[in-house]
């Protein structure tokens, strides 16, 4: 059998030294009424080949953005992956290694974590951040968390143009907790600011901002600033793609409290949806209330720089039922991938990529909009992605797009039913003139 | 200095990648542009843009690789030695998997694309959730936990739906037993439930009389390892589920430990209606230095309409995500969960087929049984029984001679060991907890044994030895308290001219 190295010779000696004559006197202490006595119904083993073949082929059912040219973004973003990016994060010193659990032997995975902490403070203007939360959903519900633990206030207030899944996620971990999530409604692409103005009081914990939204559009983040300022509630940022903070103004810049999001654009592959990572950040006076693991700075016996877990006490194998969350493996190598991405693009490389997926984007929705049948749903000023109305069948396009060797977009009918003649596009800089004008003439011949 | 050219030398510490670089330096570029530009101010607002740069590092390449490779050098897992880890289950992981996850069309596949371009993707995860439930001996799964204790939470979630359902709003308390790994309580705390802990008796299972005593009308249901984390098979099962069935709870299975009972018993038949596994540790998906992870959840028959949105269902040939789900508790992640996990614990499971898997549990079990009644001598055994994939011993006899328990898991990082679980679980002093996994061959645990000797006699002859260890690691003992004090996070440049402190 496969991965062990027993032979039966071994198990004899070790059988001996046991005690017993067989191995099923190990399993004695499991009731007899449910022992399993028939083997478990599933197909039988494989050699490596034929694993290999079998998943091979379930793997070549699926289309892939390599082969086609992906316009879809809504939360999960086909952006260029240097080469050394998976190189360097399949050294399996890396990939085999637990929790930090051992200081003195995972310096390695402890300092690249404190790199990241720090690449990720630095990208979104904010003190410090954590080693990561399983994604950008869940980072956001658990920073309302936070923001009612803080304020001690039971109110979560969340615009609609924040991603319908996000929102389903806060809605799910809040209820269970007996906290009270509004949503506030959107007017032309973006958060309606005069109806939010007036929700806002001061029994609100949280105030959301999704930037850009889920529309692309950029909000008013400023407004929401002052605003939460205003009642004392924490203005919570959720970054849906971080790249787009090289041209955007950093969310510690207009008031943030916490910064939340999606880490997935920072080197991680689309993977399906998953594994993916939430990032984390937050300013100083809320480090004791934040979840999940965080890495610090300190010095060995010998006054050598080292970095280890820290501030535990917060955390669910001290503290147990009054720990801030009750998680423990987080995305610990999506994080180290965003570290070597960030590493390797760097400080210019980041203002590139987000430079050129804005005008790439541009570019492509002037052409699109231009085309009969196709108008803009919105004037506003929008980032990377956009939301295009037509008069043909949404899905029906999608579809059709298939044959042209393209991905996308996002029919929006599904999350908004009043946008069900709308679609989202997204373009990043992997994109290319000829893809967006390959898309832009498809889409003049199927309407 | 060699060590500013090479390498090759692990001692001391490596500067953080914001010391390294020149400005103007680049690791990666991007091609020409190409389209047609409007000016920034036209597309972006001034008010909307970065007033200033984020400080990103600036290095090469080449510099950027040496980096990630020096830290790679400075850190260990189960591809570099033995890791016995108890509750962790690090047993060696499996290229193919990785090999499989990486495929273009799982690796390079948006999550909402058009059903008939992932018809592969879903497929797999149909099948794999049959799989689950077969192992579980339960209807349906989920496979949209992100890990273990994002597990417990859905399951948690799942069990307050079915007692809202029943109008049953009183049922306030989960128990959890005092031998409970932390997520437990944690995560009955997140779902808003009140924790009330049961004992544990002297053979180190649920102490059934005390359950007894603790059921009632508020009772939710009862959360449980099994084997618990004494890595003890709980022998009285049946009783605890009807003693929690009789009360009105649920029973959840915390999987940590199913590495123990593939193919022998089932959490299904013993009782258990909410069950998550751990693919990251049963199924071999690597943990990644702290994830990605998987927990999957599978629920008995009555439970499968709580389960979240969506689920993959199958239409004659054609798969396909499935929304209308009216009873569903809601999502706890966006998409579908860790897909790239789920391949690799699909590869394992297509793999090993019936048999491995059952081969795995009973090598894992051999293992562990030999590894204690080797050490037995040497150390305190609390529980002197036979034990499932992992045992737990105690550093009391160590301790009374001046060594804790922390001090002897130091000094085997000295020999290229890593430590097993210490202090934990809380119940048994000075806990030493030990999992050799499957994978770990005779040798290395024979290997271990001479180790642990070793360090038993050092103890005896230099105790400072041990109480100063490590010594040969590339950093001594860390300050950990200092870090706690005054935390630093993040990195920040020097201060002009602050020379020398």
């Amino acid at each position: 059998m496969p991965y062990t190295s027993m032979t039966e010779a071994d198990k004899q000696a070790m059988l001996k030294v046991i005690g017993v004559e067989s191995a099923d006197e190990l399993f004695a202490d499991i009731p007899e009424s449910i022992r399993l006595t028939r083997p478990l119904n599933l197909p039988k083993g494989m050699a490596e080949a034929e694993v290999r073949r079998h998943v091979g082929a379930l793997a070549a059912k699926n289309a892939d953005v390599t082969q086609y040219a992906c316009f879809l973004g809504a939360g999960a973003y086909d952006h260029l992956i240097p080469a050394a990016v998976p190189q360097l994060v399949s050294r399996s010193e890396f990939y085999t290694s637990y929790t930090p659990y051992q200081p003195e032997i995972t310096q390695g995975v402890l300092q690249a974590t404190y790199e990241y902490q720090t690449l990720i403070a630095q990208l979104t203007g904010m003190d410090m951040a954590n080693a990561s939360i399983y994604d950008g959903a869940t980072a956001l519900a658990e920073a309302a968390l936070v923001a009612c633990n803080q304020t001690r206030r039971e109110k979560v207030l969340i615009p609609q143009t924040v991603h319908p899944e996000y929102r389903q996620v806060v809605h799910t971990y809040l209820r269970h907790q007996n906290l009270e999530v509004v949503e506030v409604p959107y007017k032309d692409g973006a958060t309606d600011m005069e109806t939010l103005a007036e929700m806002v009081d001061d029994t609100v914990a949280a105030v959301v901002v999704q930037q850009p939204n889920f529309f692309g559009v950029l909000e008013d983040t400023r407004g929401f600033g002052r605003l939460a300022e205003k009642h004392g509630a924490l203005l919570i940022a959720a970054i849906a793609d971080p790249l787009t903070l090289g041209v955007l103004e950093a969310p510690g810049a207009y008031g943030a409290h916490l910064a939340v999001g999606e880490g997935q654009p920072l080197g991680n592959p689309l993977s399906f949806g998953g594994p993916y990572l939430g990032f984390f950040a937050a300013r100083d006076e809320l480090v004791r209330r934040i979840p999940g693991r965080i890495v610090g700075a300190t010095v060995d016996k010998d006054g050598n720089t080292g970095y280890v877990l820290t501030l535990q006490t917060r955390e669910q194998h001290i503290r147990r039922e009054r720990a801030t969350s009750n998680i423990c493996t987080n995305q610990g190598l999506n994080a180290l991938t965003a570290a070597v991405y960030l590493t390797l693009l760097g400080k210019q490389g980041v203002k590139d990529v987000a430079y050129q997926s804005l005008q790439k984007a541009h570019y492509a929705q002037r052409a699109i909009t231009a085309l009969p049948g196709f108008s803009a749903a919105w004037e506003r000023p929008f980032f990377h992605e956009f939301v295009v109305r037509t008069s043909a069948d949404p899905e029906e396009l999608v579809q059709r797009l298939l044959d042209y060797q393209i991905i996308g977009g996002l029919p929006l009918g599904r999350f908004y039913p009043e946008l069900s003649d709308a679609i989202l596009f997204c373009v990043t800089e992997a994109r290319t003139k000829e893809e967006i004008d390959r898309l832009v003439a498809a889409l003049e011949g199927l309407t | 200095m060699t060590r500013a050219i090479s390498g090759y030398h692990l001692e001391g510490s490596v500067p953080l990648i914001f010391e390294k670089g020149a400005p103007g330096r680049r690791g990666y570029r991007l091609r020409e542009r190409a389209v047609d530009e409007l000016p920034l101010d036209e597309l972006t607002p001034p008010e909307h843009q970065r007033q200033q740069d984020a400080p990103l590092p600036e290095v090469s390449e080449l510099e950027a690789v040496r980096h990630f490779i020096a830290l790679s050098r400075r850190n260990y897992g189960v591809d570099v030695g033995f890791y016995p880890l108890g509750s962790c289950t690090m047993k060696y992981n499996p290229k193919v998997n990785e090999l499989m996850a990486s495929l273009p069309g799982f690796a390079h596949v948006h999550p909402y694309q058009p059903e008939e371009t992932v018809q592969g993707a879903l497929e797999l995860m149909y099948n794999l959730e049959k799989y689950l439930c077969e192992i579980a001996g339960l209807s349906r799964a989920t496979l949209q936990p992100a890990a273990g204790a994002h597990g417990e939470l859905l399951g948690l979630m799942v069990m307050k739906a079915y007692h809202e359902s029943r109008g049953d709003h009183h049922r306030v308390e989960v128990i959890v037993p005092d031998s409970a790994h932390g997520t437990n309580p944690a995560s009955a705390a997140m779902c808003g439930y009140k924790v009330v802990q049961v004992g544990s008796n002297e053979r180190g299972s649920v102490d059934v009389e005390q359950l007894r005593a603790l059921v009632g009308p508020n009772t939710a249901g009862l959360m449980l390892t099994n084997p618990n984390t004494l890595g003890l098979f709980e022998e009285d099962i049946l009783e605890i589920a009807h003693i929690v069935h009789e009360a009105g709870g649920l029973l959840y299975y915390d999987g940590a430990n199913a590495n123990a009972i593939l193919g022998r018993a089932r959490p299904g038949d013993m009782g258990f209606d909410i069950v998550h596994f751990n693919l990251h540790k049963t199924f071999s998906t690597p943990h990644g230095g702290g994830g990605p992870g998987a927990g999957p959840i599978a629920v008995r028959e009555d439970l499968v309409r709580f389960l979240p949105v969506p689920m993959v269902e199958k239409d004659g040939d054609r798969f396909y995500l499935d929304y209308d789900r009216p009873d569903a508790v809601g999502r706890i992640k966006a998409f579908y969960g860790n897909f790239g996990m789920l391949v690799r614990a699909y590869t394992y499971i297509r793999t090993h087929g019936p048999e491995g898997l059952r081969r795995v549990s009973e090598r894992a079990v051999i293992n562990a049984n030999y590894l204690m009644r080797r050490l037995a001598g040497h150390f305190e055994l609390p529980y002197d029984r036979h034990c499932m994939h992992e045992f737990v011993l105690s550093g009391v006899r160590q301790k009374k001679q001046g060594v804790r328990t922390l001090d002897i898991a130091k000094r085997l990082l000295d020999y290229g060991v890593h430590a097993p679980t210490i202090y934990f679980p809380l119940i048994v002093d000075e806990a030493i907890m030990i999992e050799p996994t499957e994978t770990e061959s005779k040798e290395t645990l024979d290997e271990f044994v001479d180790i642990m000797l070793r360090i038993v006699r050092e103890i005896e002859e230099d105790p400072d030895l041990v109480r100063n260890a490590p010594h040969n690691t590339p950093v001594r003992r860390l300050d950990e308290a200092r870090a706690a004090r005054q935390p630093n996070l993040c990195w920040c440049p020097p201060v002009e001219g602050a020379a020398g402190e």
